[in-house]
């Protein structure tokens, strides 16, 4: 069964079977507005946490969304690149990001469930 | 800069209400965008009216029997030929000709003039113009009011039903319809539109009033930026500053021939070298190809590689639908159509030259 996990950075991770799903959070969208651009990763490369997984655009600014945990990237959301609004209105639904094979699955429990992301948020 | 001097808005409890974001520019904390969004801000402005509190910017007024010749000192400006009521777009100048700020000034009276200036110079511009004004019988009061902007095809129907008759003010020119209001048809969006300075009670007044109306809404400073950028405005400290010329940044069609042949305004004998030997960089419209937004400070490089200039402000339009910018090419390469490349993080991103503005100014003018 699926888990779901989050960081102090608003991102979100759906683990299952070794792969993550990474999407922004819904209040993370709230805060960048409108999205016009979602620069994808290529498929097959490899980032360590905290690395530049993706870069997306509100009309004012672009903000860098960072890989939260070690792996490599098995699957971008091509949906995006014609519609990038996904992310506005579907943040942690269709507006995923991107999917990664795990590094190493022990880095997860210093992440978030989604009780301790609420109270980080406030 | 601490959180204790940032400076707030008069109607901030009304954008508090409205469910405005908040961010610090200029010093001030300003709504950037309310819940509607910046994206539908920006149509709503275009199709409807947006009503934006730009209550950050400084007016000041200038008075006396000098006030014509300070102005004329001040700006590359014949302050004496305007008519009463007429507004017109001009700079405070460096004397190396680079742009202190850019303003509009309206003729109110035979010895009365209305200065609106950016919020992030305003204490510069006071200072520059008071140290100007000690050479002339002239005052300069810097006002203290509420500063509303209501923009887009609607503006003039809203202001109407409010109560204030707007027609026979054409476009750049401004009156003082109340006692303590100043009122120009002007803005920074492109579209006919109003700007309003007017005392706080009065402007609660006249906002909830704006308000009933369904076809006006708040409007964020995001979206004031973006609409400026699609009507190829330039933000001061962004497109144009201190080390930029006029010249250099396609602005001369704001300086009166005459005067830029004789004026005596600070900065004249700079300018005009620059005038003669050619701006060596000049400001233009900048369209990316594709999707992906190229901001300020992006390089730009010729076919080859070469250096070519920088991106001034980038974002991406909402009614011109693609992304948007303007920047700085060296004159050579300044001819519309020309084809140049952006760095966005190391990316080579395709970027042509485009006339501005990137959707069509929609002034009332007569």
């Amino acid at each position: 069964m699926a888990k779901t996990y989050f960081t102090e950075d608003h991102e979100w991770l759906r683990v299952e079977g070794g792969i993550a799903t990474v999407g922004i959070t819904n209040y993370a969208q709230e805060q960048l507005g409108d999205l016009v651009f979602v620069e994808l990763p290529e498929i097959g490369k490899k980032l360590s946490k905290g690395d530049t997984a993706v870069v997306v655009e509100s009309v004012k600014a672009a903000s860098d969304v960072y890989a939260p945990v070690d792996g490599e990237i098995t699957e971008a959301n091509t949906s995006l690149s014609s519609d990038p609004s996904l992310v506005n209105s579907a943040a942690t639904g269709d507006g995923w990001l991107w999917k990664m094979r795990l590094a190493n699955e022990s880095q997860l429990e210093g992440l978030l469930d989604e009780a301790g992301y609420k109270a980080h948020i406030g | 800069m601490t959180d204790d001097d940032t400076r707030h808005l008069p109607l901030e409890d009304l954008h508090t209400a409205a469910g405005a974001r908040f961010g610090a520019f200029a010093g001030w904390s300003m709504p950037l965008t309310y819940p509607a969004g910046v994206m539908k801000e920006h149509l709503h402005t275009r199709e409807h009216a947006g009503l934006f509190d730009i209550s950050h910017m400084k007016l000041f007024e200038v008075s006396g029997p000098g006030a014509t010749a300070l102005l004329n000192r001040a700006c590359p400006l014949d302050a004496g030929a305007l008519d009463i009521s007429q507004s017109k777009y001009t700079f405070f100048l460096n004397e190396a000709a680079g742009v202190i700020d850019d303003l509009i000034v309206t003729r109110l009276g035979d010895e009365r003039f209305m200065v609106v200036a950016n919020a992030g110079n305003a204490v510069t511009d006071e200072k520059h113009l008071r140290a100007l004004a000690e050479d002339f019988d002239a005052k300069v009061d810097a006002l203290d009011c509420v500063f509303l902007a209501i923009q887009g095809p609607e503006a003039w129907a809203a202001l109407a039903r409010a109560g204030i008759e707007t027609g026979s003010l054409l476009f750049m020119h401004g009156i003082e319809p109340r006692q303590n209001w100043f009122m120009s048809r002007s803005g920074y969006t492109g579209e006919d539109g109003f700007e309003i300075g007017l005392p706080e009670a009065d402007a609660r007044d006249l906002v909830a009033k704006l308000l009933e109306d369904e076809r006006v809404l708040w409007i964020g400073l995001a979206a004031r930026d973006s609409l400026r950028l699609e009507a190829g405005l330039c933000l001061h400290g962004q497109d144009i500053t201190p080390e930029i010329d006029p010249a250099s940044a396609g602005l001369m069609w704001a300086i009166p021939k005459d005067v830029r042949a004789a004026g005596h305004f600070v900065g004249a004998d700079a300018l005009r070298a620059v005038l003669e030997r050619g701006p060596a960089q000049k400001r233009v419209g900048l369209k990316p190809e594709g999707r992906q937004p190229v901001r300020a400070g992006a390089a730009l490089f010729d076919a080859d590689g070469n250096p070519a200039g920088h991106v001034a402000t980038g974002g991406f339009g909402p009614s011109a639908g693609h992304p948007v910018a303007m920047g700085y090419v060296q004159t050579a390469l300044a001819k519309p159509g020309t084809k140049l490349f952006a760095d966005v993080r190391g990316t080579k991103i395709p970027i042509e030259i485009n006339p501005l503005p990137f959707t069509p100014h929609r002034y009332r003018k007569g």
